[in-house]
């Protein structure tokens, strides 16, 4: 049986990511062998504590941060260490919705300005300029004349719509959208969730979509990957995920969602220090759930019975056990 | 927050378009660019409106006092009219001071966005080659520069131009080391554009007001040093009519007539002190627009 | 417009938040008849068309609304933070003092310290040149909470854990962009509630944030309302969030209140449309990708004049009267009050 955390054969790989690792120079482990792939048409939601390393992550996906080691493949190229024409190919088919719209943009520049200047860049002709930007503008819910204004006139929302419709104006094949629509509410949201769909499915845009709303990443993801402390935990369908999560973290963290069903499974212990991080499963020092051999041995990521991947020792033992937790 | 609103008083309320002046320069610098704007006015009327020609001389009537009839600020030790030279000698006076400024700034900013933005390999010659000539005293070198070239204005204005580029080169580096970190740096690599277009485009509107404000202290800078140069002799030459010129000529009469001695002085003073006014008041009014983010 | 006078001051100002110190003598912070313009371009934006907001000792008013209805610029201008790029008029009652009519010195001395604010942009109040310890330390000793540089260091690693920092000594010692977005974030949360404000103004402080540190940041603001009876101002789109603090809700939309109300009754039992169309926007379980409603067409911008219901062109129940009757914030239940006049027909008396 193939694992429902992988892409099925219908889907082409779009982008591969193998074993990124990076340390920053103060030791932060930001992130630690992550490895996932998106689909062409495919959103892979992105779930895990504040500080796990999603940005860092999708930073080096989109070569914004030189990784220790790992690949990163984009449709064939090798992002990390393409040039000239295939950077450009790369650049132009893999967008970035950033964490911070607000000093995302030049604050010198009107948004017009900033958008043009990635038409510019892709060398789309002039005269389609205004036209391009005001209809990509529409579409992401502002108004056409709201264009001309600088940032700072903007809402945070009106320029996270802004930062959106700068990303999806150049027509890429995958956007990276980290925390995209948490500004926004949640009308507006609607709509530009709406949007992201409709491009799916007209053009078959894939999303790597970060966020900490796990409502709207179970909405708009086919596959979710879970991170803690730099590692993915498990990686999972949708459905399956929300349903029947496999990792004791994504558990937790399920539970501690407003109005989710259930009994709050509550954390004890502090997240663990990512410059010093625990040996074995770096989870341990907090899971309910922990065994002898969680502190000697890192889990890897494995098939559950469910068919999602999980880096969990209990997976390879018994699975019930979850079921009923017993904290130690 | 640089202003701040006084105190909403009804009244204040009512006063439409408060907010426009934010946008406005500060006072002084707005007397400063009155008093400039008038200075080149008349610099550029100075052949139409001067009572006489700059190199005519009546040795009869030398060294006559500020106020004498016929003429209005004296006349120097070859009777000329002091008036005359100092409408005739603006026009150098203010071309050694604006352009050497103008060249340094052309060439400062490139090297200060190549340094930030190249190769760190680059960043390190550049700055490394800047801080060479930085070891040396700008006012000395820029004698030993003019020296080199021999005397004439335009070698004046070559050895100012050579001065300034360090500095210059140095304020744009650092500012766009700064705009290099923003986020929003981020976002511009990611769309795909070309380092020239980067730097042109997203870097170069960031960078540019600070430049003008440092830049337009910087031309009262000069103008003094320029007119230093003329001073010893290695500026414009006599007797051409230039403020530095007339210092020069005038002092040996320190003891005798020294009233004579300020009015090219002074003119230099308030020319210098008037620019760097102005940019001060510039980078106020600059700033106000990115605090109000 | 809204005539505030008339209606009396909502039942919900008494803290239903058990433990909470009983009131002082009136809400800890009025905000009456507000309105902020701008000047764009030669142009007046009317940003703030006449908010009433007020929030007593220990209460949580949680403002939701329209991305670009004008919630931030009102926190903004509460603080006064616009400076001469704004004109006001209002009045913005802290305690005995009206900030709109006190001089800047004034005004400074009282930010950060009585009124604290979160902002939503947590990058733009962070010096990115200097470590975020320093920074916290700073303000603790600006406003002389502490005695000497020692104890600031101490109480700023201790606010650090208070807002769930992992490892605060590093933490401490990076600058903000060696931060993650939500420890920022954090960050933020911490300087403003490092002088234990008497009022303390939150714009979407948790949007960065995973739903543990969430609760735990919600939980530190629980805390300082029940020691030191804080009155909370909090923006989020976050309904959850919403229903979780919130004692009262005030729905903004194009610059000015539509409805306001008890939390609960707001939430569950939405008087306007505005409200009504935003609740039912939020996704679920069972909503279809590419199919959650959203409210069609987009709001008035900023600036332009209406004469009616600022939700009349994108409102089902929209009548000839909604455009051109401004419709005012009317009482339809027990301290609960909508401006449609339409879906409240009868009006209580
Ligand atoms: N430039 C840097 N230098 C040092 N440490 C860094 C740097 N950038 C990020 N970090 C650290 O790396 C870790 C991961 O950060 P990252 O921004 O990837 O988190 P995140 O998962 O996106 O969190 P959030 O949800 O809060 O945005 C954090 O501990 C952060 O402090
Ligand atoms: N400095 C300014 N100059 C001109 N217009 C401004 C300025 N600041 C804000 N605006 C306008 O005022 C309106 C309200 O903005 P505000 O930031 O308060 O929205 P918001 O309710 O906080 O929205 P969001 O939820 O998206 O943050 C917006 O339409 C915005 O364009
Ligand atoms: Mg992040
Ligand atoms: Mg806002």
């Amino acid at each position: 049986m193939s694992p429902a955390g992988e892409p099925g054969p219908a889907g082409e790989k779009l982008l591969d990511v193998v074993d990124l690792a990076k340390t920053f120079p103060n030791g932060t482990r930001a992130a630690d062998d992550v490895s996932f792939t998106v689909a062409r048409g495919e959103t892979l939601g992105v779930v895990g504590e504040s500080g796990c390393g999603k940005s860092t992550t999708a930073k080096m996906v989109l070569r914004l941060l030189q990784p220790d080691r790992g690949t990163v493949t984009f449709a064939g190229t090798d992002v990390l260490r393409a040039r000239g024409r295939d950077l450009k190919e790369v650049r132009r088919g893999l967008q970035l919705v950033p964490q911070n719209p607000q000093t995302s943009f030049n604050p010198r520049l009107t948004v017009r300005s900033s958008l043009e200047f990635n038409l510019r860049a892709h060398g789309v002709a002039r005269r389609a300029w205004r036209s391009t930007v005001d209809d990509m503008l529409v579409r992401c819910g502002l108004r056409a004349e709201q264009g001309d204004s600088y940032p700072h006139e903007l809402s945070g929302g009106q320029l996270q719509r802004a930062a959106i419709a700068r990303a999806l104006v150049t027509g890429p094949d995958l956007v990276v959208c980290d925390e995209a629509v948490s500004a926004l509410d949640k009308s507006v949201q609607a709509q530009v969730l709406n949007l992201l769909a409709e491009l799916q499915s007209d053009l078959g845009v894939s999303y790597l979509f970060i966020s900490h709303d796990l409502s709207v990443v179970e909405h708009i993801s086919d596959r979710v990957l879970v991170m803690y402390l730099g590692r993915v935990v498990e990686q999972a369908t949708a459905g399956s995920l929300y349903r029947d999560p496999a990792h004791p973290y994504t558990k937790a963290l399920l539970s501690s969602a407003p109005g989710a069903p259930g009994e709050r499974i509550v954390l004890t212990g502090e997240p663990p220090n990512p410059a010093d991080p625990p040996s074995g499963c770096t989870f341990r020092t907090r899971c309910p759930w922990v065994m002898d051999t969680c502190a000697a041995e890192r889990p890897l990521l494995a098939v559950t019975p469910t068919g999602s991947l999980a880096a969990c020792h209990l997976n390879l033992t018994s699975r019930p056990a979850l079921a009923a937790p017993s904290p130690a | 927050m640089t202003t701040q609103a006084p105190a909403l008083a009804p009244a204040a309320v009512s006063r439409p378009r408060t907010a426009r002046r934010a946008r406005r320069l500060p006072a002084p610098a707005l007397v400063s660019a009155v008093v400039l704007a008038a200075v080149a006015a008349l610099t550029l009327l100075a052949p139409l409106i001067s009572p006489y020609g700059p190199l005519e001389g009546d040795l009869a009537a030398r060294l006559q006092p500020i106020g004498s009839p016929g003429h209005l600020l004296g006349t120097d030790g070859q009777g000329r009219d002091v008036l005359t030279r100092l409408l005739h000698g603006a026009r150098p006076s203010l071309l050694a001071g604006l352009l050497p400024v103008v060249f340094a700034a052309a060439v400062g900013i490139v090297l200060g966005l190549v340094a930030a933005l190249g190769h760190p390999r680059v960043h390190t010659l550049v700055m490394r080659s800047l801080d060479v000539l930085y070891a040396f005293p700008a006012v000395l070198l820029a004698i030993a520069i003019a020296a080199a070239l021999g005397s004439g204005i335009s070698n004046a204005i070559i050895a100012l131009a050579v001065i300034l580029v360090p500095p210059v080169a140095r304020v744009t580096e650092s500012e766009a080391m700064r705009i290099k970190s923003a986020d929003f740096m981020a976002a511009a690599q990611v769309s795909g554009a070309g380092r020239v277009s980067i730097a042109l485009r997203q870097v170069l509107p960031n960078v540019a007001p600070g430049v003008v404000v440092y830049a337009t202290a910087l031309v009262g800078l000069s103008i003094v040093y320029a007119a230093g140069l003329s001073y010893l002799g290695l500026g414009v030459s006599p007797p051409t009519a230039e403020w530095g010129v007339m210092v020069s000529e005038m002092q040996q009469y320190l003891f005798t007539a020294p009233s004579l001695l300020l009015v090219p002085a002074v003119a230099i003073l308030v020319v210098s002190v008037a620019f760097n006014v102005l940019g001060d008041g510039l980078r106020d009014f600059f700033n106000v627009r990115t605090d109000a983010s | 417009m809204t005539s505030p006078t008339e209606t009396p001051e909502t039942s919900g100002a008494a803290p239903s938040r058990p433990g909470a110190p009983a009131p002082t003598a009136g809400p800890a912070l009025e905000v009456t008849g507000l309105t902020t313009t701008f000047s764009r371009g030669g142009r007046q934006v009317l940003a703030v068309r006449g908010v009433d907001v007020s929030v007593g000792a220990g209460e949580s008013l949680v403002l939701l609304g329209e991305s670009g209805s004008g919630k931030s610029v009102t926190i903004r201008s509460i603080l006064r933070l616009y400076g001469s790029s704004a004109r006001h008029t209002g009045s913005v009652v802290l305690g005995d003092q009206d900030l709109m009519r006190l001089d800047a010195a004034a005004v400074r001395a009282v930010r950060g310290r009585t009124l604290a604010m979160v902002p939503q942009d947590p990058n733009g109040s962070l010096d990115p040149l200097r470590p975020v310890g320093r920074q916290l330390e700073q303000v603790l000793r600006l406003h002389g909470v502490v005695a000497d540089r020692k104890a600031a260091r101490a109480r700023a690693l201790e606010l650090l854990a208070l807002v769930g920092i992992p490892s605060p000594p590093r933490v401490a010692a990076s600058h903000p962009h060696e931060l993650s977005g939500g420890m920022r974030q954090r960050v933020a949360i911490a300087i403003a509630v490092a002088c234990d404000p008497a009022v303390l103004l939150a714009d979407e402080p948790t949007t960065a944030l995973d739903v543990t540190v969430q609760s735990q940041i919600l939980d530190l603001f629980g805390d300082l309302q029940e020691r030191l009876g804080t009155a909370l101002l909090l923006v989020t789109h976050d309904v959850s969030v919403a229903a979780d603090v919130a004692d009262r809700v005030a729905v903004m939309y194009a610059g000015s209140i539509v409805e306001e109300g008890p939390a609960r009754e707001v939430l569950e039992n939405p008087r306007h449309p505005y409200t009504q169309a935003l609740l039912d926007a939020i996704p679920r379980p069972t909503s279809e990708r590419g199919h959650l409603k959203a409210i069609p067409g987009s709001p008035p911008v900023a600036g332009t004049d209406f004469h009616g219901c600022s939700f009349a062109d994108r409102c089902a129940l929209a009548q000839e009267s909604c455009r051109t009757q401004p419709p005012a914030l009317l009482p339809v239940a027990d301290g609960h009050r909508a401006a449609c006049p339409v879906a409240n027909p009868v009006v209580a008396a």
